[in-house]
């Protein structure tokens, strides 16, 4: 033909818009990926979480206790949750993950900061994200010299000046060293799950509809959950071979720690494999198209990534997209995972982790089930 | 033959066993009535060919015989099983082939053989799809791709799934779209030989020189059946009157004389003219001004296309 035209580009371009607009799903991903995606994550991430959960265990009920706890608060990034009555149960509260830092005020600490003999206050963190525990373990430097400015007067007005009147001793807990690696590779886990389990079933079964052969499979005797266990079940397999190259890697190149929690930890992956799986085929029961279900999938897969606590703190994100991200299976998941590995997390600190996960299994396998029809009305 | 839809004479003479009795089907999408109170009946071991424009209904009806879709309303039963009810049973004897290539093209034509056959739950599957492979002449090439079969050989492929377990009715949705007049031939041969053994076929087509080769044909348009019966009842039943004409530049009459009162159909076949209608007089006094040398103008009896196209004409009439 003649040399390049722009006439002939011009049609290929208009038809192309024309396509653009027609399939409504791709059309409205066009325009909500944008809003949705930056009204959410715009707002909602947050590197520098602030009011993290902390619990104290105060062995002496006393006016610097109660100075130090005060301090601690105006900082903003420690919210007192819960006041322990034993180490043991301080230990509990931060293994369970229901306070990120510990706080302990031994009961002698009046008395010693009185005779300026070496007082000491214990923090400690869960450091399992080191990221989401740095700046508040940073902010706690400024403790020893501001927290009781008020109330050294008098007597031990001496104490206020020159050296602090105390030290803050922090134990990072579960990742000492602070690497991130060791909070990273667990969430891939969940992500890296989540991304090709949902997106192969909800393709499988969308290559079907969409091939013509799903109208063979329902004109043969074949029952719709026969169909649906024969299609998911290789998937199983595909998981869990994923699952066992990731944990392999984790350990021998990453030298993540396994610290237990094997039962918790197993019955996780099978609630999550099971759970991504049935996601993926309530998608293709929406889906018209292959393309659809991948656009679908993908708006899953964005937020389980931002929202989950995998990418950004868990605590930095403000209450609603909290509320938002304990919707998502994989964070549930990632805790698992992350109490498992890094904390040896029984299940005794995990069943409501493992609940929630169960709650999404059946929640979506009722609904791909009822969505799923058997014949073509 | 009638045109309401209701019992044909052929069909109630009830002599044989009737492999599709069904009636009254009405099956709407949204506002569109698609299945219009539909009754059928075929005898068994009779190929009927299921007729009609696009959109008629035909693929819609086929769905409801094999149970893919639910009728709003209406009953009956396929092999003497209740398509509602019984739709399992009627499954599970039914070949049902659809109006794509739906067998799995990453799969090879043996591997697709056998998928069918474990679903069905067949006994002796490795002989039964050496069989199938064999009477398809497929044996040298069981290895290769379904996808990278030529058209003619997918739906031959896809006919031999579809009886492979035997079924004792067929129902094929336009089988031969798109596929050359050669093997088109062959599938036909295959069609008659499975009827031969016993099958019921029902199949919708688009084909003229397939409908005749039905026993026996149904016309739907517009979700309602309007005639039924042989290819010659059909013709009989019409009404219609057919002159042929040839001459020179005759087939450039066609628009000219299908716009004259009475003229129901003018179509160009080659060099020369089918001009139909019901009314004699008219249609002569429409043909009247070219009945002149150098044209040659004779009265044929109407081809099944003609009444088809005057079908076509009148249910969009009905419809209007």
């Amino acid at each position: 033909m003649s040399a390049f035209s722009w006439s002939r580009v011009t049609a290929v371009l208009v038809k192309e818009f024309k396509q653009l607009t027609r399939d409504r799903v791709t059309y409205a991903m066009i325009l909500a990926i944008p809003v949705i995606q930056l009204t959410l994550f715009g707002y909602a991430i947050n590197a520098e979480p602030r009011h993290l959960p902390t619990a104290v265990l105060a062995q002496e009920d006393s006016r610097y206790a109660r100075s130090i706890i005060a301090a601690l608060k105006n900082s903003a990034y420690f919210e007192f949750v819960a006041q322990a009555r034993s180490a043991g149960e301080l230990d509990r509260l931060v293994r369970t993950g229901d306070a990120q830092f510990a706080v302990t005020i031994p009961g002698d600490f009046s008395r010693r900061v009185a005779r300026g003999d070496n007082a000491q206050i214990l923090v400690e963190a869960d450091a399992t994200d080191p990221s989401s525990t740095g700046p508040a373990v940073a902010a706690l430097s400024a403790l020893p010299t501001a927290a009781l400015s008020h109330d050294l007067t008098g007597a031990v007005a001496p104490r206020g000046q020159g050296k602090a009147p105390f030290e803050v001793i922090t134990h990072a807990r579960y990742n000492p060293e602070a690497i991130t690696a060791f909070n990273i590779v667990p969430g891939l886990l969940g992500v890296i799950l989540s991304l090709t389990l949902v997106m192969m079933t909800a393709l499988s079964v969308t290559r079907e509809t969409e091939r013509g052969t799903m109208e063979t499979l329902l004109a043969t005797p074949l029952e719709p959950i026969e169909v649906m266990v024969g299609k998911l079940a290789p998937y199983v397999l595909v998981g869990l071979a994923q699952t066992a190259i990731i944990l392999l890697m984790a350990g021998v190149l990453f030298h993540v720690p396994m610290s237990g929690g094997w039962i918790g930890l197993s019955l996780g992956i099978a609630l999550f494999i099971t759970g991504s799986l049935a996601l993926g085929f309530f998608i293709s029961t929406l889906a018209r198209s292959q393309l659809q279900a991948m656009q679908m999938s993908f708006f899953y897969i964005l937020p389980s990534i931002l929202l989950s606590g995998f990418a950004f703190p868990f605590r930095g994100m403000p209450a609603w997209a909290q509320w938002l991200g304990e919707v998502l299976p994989v964070t549930h998941f990632l805790r698992v995972v992350r109490g498992s590995l890094l904390k040896g997390q029984g299940l005794g600190d995990q069943w409501r982790e493992l609940l929630a996960l169960t709650a999404f299994v059946c929640v979506v396998t009722a609904l791909a089930m009822a969505r799923y029809r058997r014949t073509l009305d | 033959m009638t045109r309401d839809g209701r019992l044909s004479p052929h069909a109630a003479e009830k002599t044989t066993a009737l492999a599709i009795d069904v009636h009254g089907l009405n099956k709407s999408f949204g506002d569109k009535h698609v299945v219009n109170d539909v009754t059928i009946q075929v005898a068994e071991g009779r190929i009927c060919g299921f007729l009609g424009p696009n959109g008629s209904g035909k693929t819609t009806t086929l769905r409801i015989l094999c149970g893919l879709l639910t009728p709003d309303s209406g009953s009956g039963q396929a092999l003497g099983f209740d398509i509602i009810r019984q739709a399992d049973e009627v499954k599970l004897r039914t070949g049902y082939m659809t109006q794509r290539f739906s067998l799995y093209e990453d799969l090879t034509i043996a591997e697709n053989l056998q998928f069918t056959a474990r679903v069905y739950g067949l006994d002796r599957r490795g002989e039964r799809v050496d069989k199938a492979l064999e009477r398809l002449g497929l044996a040298s090439r069981r290895d290769q791709l379904a996808g990278t079969l030529s058209g003619g050989w997918k739906q031959r492929l896809a006919l031999a799934t579809a009886t492979l377990h035997e079924p004792r009715l067929l129902l094929l949705d336009e089988p031969t779209a798109g596929v050359d007049p050669k093997a088109r031939r062959t599938f036909w041969d295959e069609i008659h030989a499975l009827a031969a053994e016993g099958l019921t076929v029902l199949v919708s087509t688009h084909y003229m020189d397939e409908a005749e080769r039905c026993h026996e044909i149904a016309y739907i348009s517009y979700g309602k059946l309007i005639a039924r019966g042989t290819a010659e009842e059909v013709i009989a039943h019409s009404g219609l009157i057919t002159f042929h004409g040839e001459g020179p530049n005759a087939d450039r009459l066609a628009h000219e004389l299908a716009q004259k009162p009475g003229v129901e159909t003018a179509a160009a076949f080659g060099a020369a003219i089918h001009v139909s209608g019901e009314d004699r007089a008219a249609l002569e006094a429409a043909i009247a001004p070219y009945r002149r040398e150098p044209y040659q103008w004779r009265e044929v009896p109407p081809t099944l296309e003609d009444v088809f196209i005057q079908l076509m004409g009148r249910s969009q009439d009905n419809v209007q």
